[in-house]
């Protein structure tokens, strides 16, 4: 893929980031699914268990289970080893929420954005990617 | 935009205080996202952000005390990290002890009520068909919704709080009747084609039900007339683990869902069709967690999500003039109210006498219970077998409650 493309999102929670990605193939639950000390991923039952997502654009399709989902995401924003962005298919109001409060409580800004599934597919074996999060106008795309 | 009536612009300006403020704000944002028109009032909330999941829990709780008002609704609360009342069930780290313990001051400051359950329909009072609420647990959210036909979206931590302080939720998601019709069905074989125990069945449904339908609203066909609240519970908190799932209609039982076309909201487009075979469902207990017979048996945990004062009475009837292996623990999880209840039952002394210890205020797979390190955990709850190996680091076999009790009798996994 070529560098500098970019594709339509929906802004949940505005910021912007960009670094090293995260692809996750199934929809991870952060609560009994990630340890907001490492930033990794520890549910035994996900593909991906073991892979860093701190520090990372995380991508996936949605969340899944808890409602301390967004508890465990503020808890790794004041350990500094949060996602730098999230990108969903399926829109997911508990990590909007725990992004809403990092922000408020930590001044960690953590950008939510909703794509297609189609593009979430493009990024597989990319290495990188950027969120650009403003209300209105949001694209994710590559660096 | 979302359109403000008075008493939510009063709520913006402070009129009801700082945190009612500051809520109401986070509330807006949320409502924005969620493409929300308005907000409407709860008659309810159940909290889960009383939990401890670190330090940012009680600077969260803190940042809302600042002005000594309280929630506005009726409020109860979710599990804590540990019994506590007795501590030292659990291996709490000292900093968890602390920090827990300030925490659910603080909601109790705030107003909520000190219920400490993750099955608040399990209290006498309790939202009722068409009521809105702003429930958080995922176990609590899908039971309110599927069960009681009460109408809560899938809140998280810290929007539950907010709900409660202001009382009013945006008009989003499962609070609009458009939104709870079934877009997918789901058929499945009855506990007797699989045959399976009514317990381990229900189970393994759900799990299946939240691999299929992730946050889709399915309209199950196919499971017994007769299903039970107990029952329900234990397919509605096995979805939510597997799945996002906040509402499930079984056809000809849940009060949505007389016949498939209710269920279906009168739908003329075909929807998607799934066929579940038995051998799908007699799968699950395997595909969660394999244990070979006679392998060491360190505890027996049930109770996730809460027992209920039913389970209490059918486990009973089952350990009645039986014992516990020496060694291994057997730990039921409930609440306060439904313990006190249980304990005054005639049948209590056989619970008493099997060696069950109660565990109150919080769930087994949180914290670490006191137990031999070597040796698998039984369970029926597909919920805990999911979940420990990640939370505590134990290795789970689901089963029947039935099947786990002579677990635990014998001390080994028996067939």
């Amino acid at each position: 893929m070529s560098r500098g493309t970019s594709f339509p999102a929906v802004c949940l929670v505005p910021g912007e980031a960009s670094g090293p990605l995260a692809l996750l193939t199934h929809p991870l639950s952060l609560w009994g699914g990630f340890d907001p000390h490492t930033g990794r991923v520890t549910d035994e039952n996900h593909p991906q268990c073991g892979l860093q997502i701190g520090g990372r654009v995380l991508l996936m399709p949605g969340g899944r289970g808890s409602s301390s989902s967004s508890s465990v995401l503020l808890e790794s924003a004041r350990l500094q080893a949060h996602p730098s962005a999230i990108v969903l298919v399926e829109p997911d109001p508990i990590l909007v929420v725990g992004a809403l409060v990092a922000a408020d409580l930590y001044d960690v800004h953590i950008p939510v954005v909703s794509v297609a599934a189609a593009v979430l597919a493009r990024f597989e074996g990319a290495a990188e990617a950027r969120v650009d999060a403003r209300p209105g106008h949001a694209r994710v795309g590559f660096l | 935009m979302v359109r403000l009536e008075a008493i939510d612009k009063a709520l913006l300006s402070g009129e009801f205080g700082g945190s009612a403020q500051r809520a109401m704000d986070l509330l807006l944002r949320y409502g924005e996202v969620l493409g929300a028109e308005c907000f409407i009032d709860i008659v309810s909330a159940h909290i889960d952000s009383c939990l401890y999941h670190g330090a940012s829990g009680l600077d969260f709780v803190r940042s809302l005390l600042d002005d000594h008002r309280q929630v506005r609704v009726p409020t109860t609360l979710n599990v804590a990290a540990f019994d506590l009342d007795h501590p030292e069930r659990s291996d709490v780290p000292a900093e968890t002890f602390a920090i827990q313990q300030e925490m659910v001051k603080g909601y109790l400051e705030l107003g909520c009520l000190p219920t400490m359950t993750c099955a608040p329909y399990q209290r006498s009072r309790r939202p009722g068909l068409g009521q809105h609420v702003a429930w958080a647990e995922s176990n609590a959210i899908v039971f309110a919704n599927s069960v009681l036909g009460a109408r809560t979206d899938r809140y998280g931590d810290f929007t539950d709080i907010c709900a409660a302080l202001t009382g009013r939720v945006p008009l989003a998601g499962l609070h609009c009747g458009q939104n709870r019709h079934a877009t997918l069905i789901i058929e499945v074989p009855s506990p007797g084609r699989c045959r399976m125990e009514r317990d381990l069945y229900f189970a393994s449904v759900g799990y299946l039900l939240g691999e299929h339908a992730a946050s889709r609203v399915a309209a199950i066909v196919g499971a017994p007339g007769d299903s039970t609240e107990d029952e329900l519970k234990a397919l509605g908190a096995a979805a939510a683990s597997s799945g996002a799932v906040a509402l499930f209609h079984l056809v000809g039982v849940t009060p949505e869902a007389a016949d498939l076309d209710e269920a279906m909201g009168g739908r003329s487009t075909s929807p998607e069709h799934c066929v579940i075979s038995a051998s799908e469902v007699r799968g699950v207990p395997r595909r969660l967690c394999a244990a070979r017979e006679g392998a060491p048996v360190a505890a027996m945990c049930v109770g996730t999500p809460h027992f209920s004062l039913d389970e209490f009475r059918r486990l009973a009837g089952m350990v009645a003039g039986r014992h516990a292996a020496p060694g291994v623990r057997v730990l039921v999880s409930t609440s306060r109210e439904v313990r006190a209840e249980a304990e005054v039952a005639p049948w209590f002394e056989a619970i008493d006498a099997f060696g069950i210890e109660i565990i109150m205020d919080t769930c087994t797979y949180l914290l670490p219970a006191r137990m031999p390190a070597a040796g698998v955990v039984v369970t029926n709850s597909a919920k805990w077998a999911h979940y420990a190996p990640a939370t505590i680091d134990r290795r789970p076999v689901l089963m029947s409650l039935e099947r786990c009790v002579r677990c635990a009798e014998k001390g080994e996994v028996v067939g």
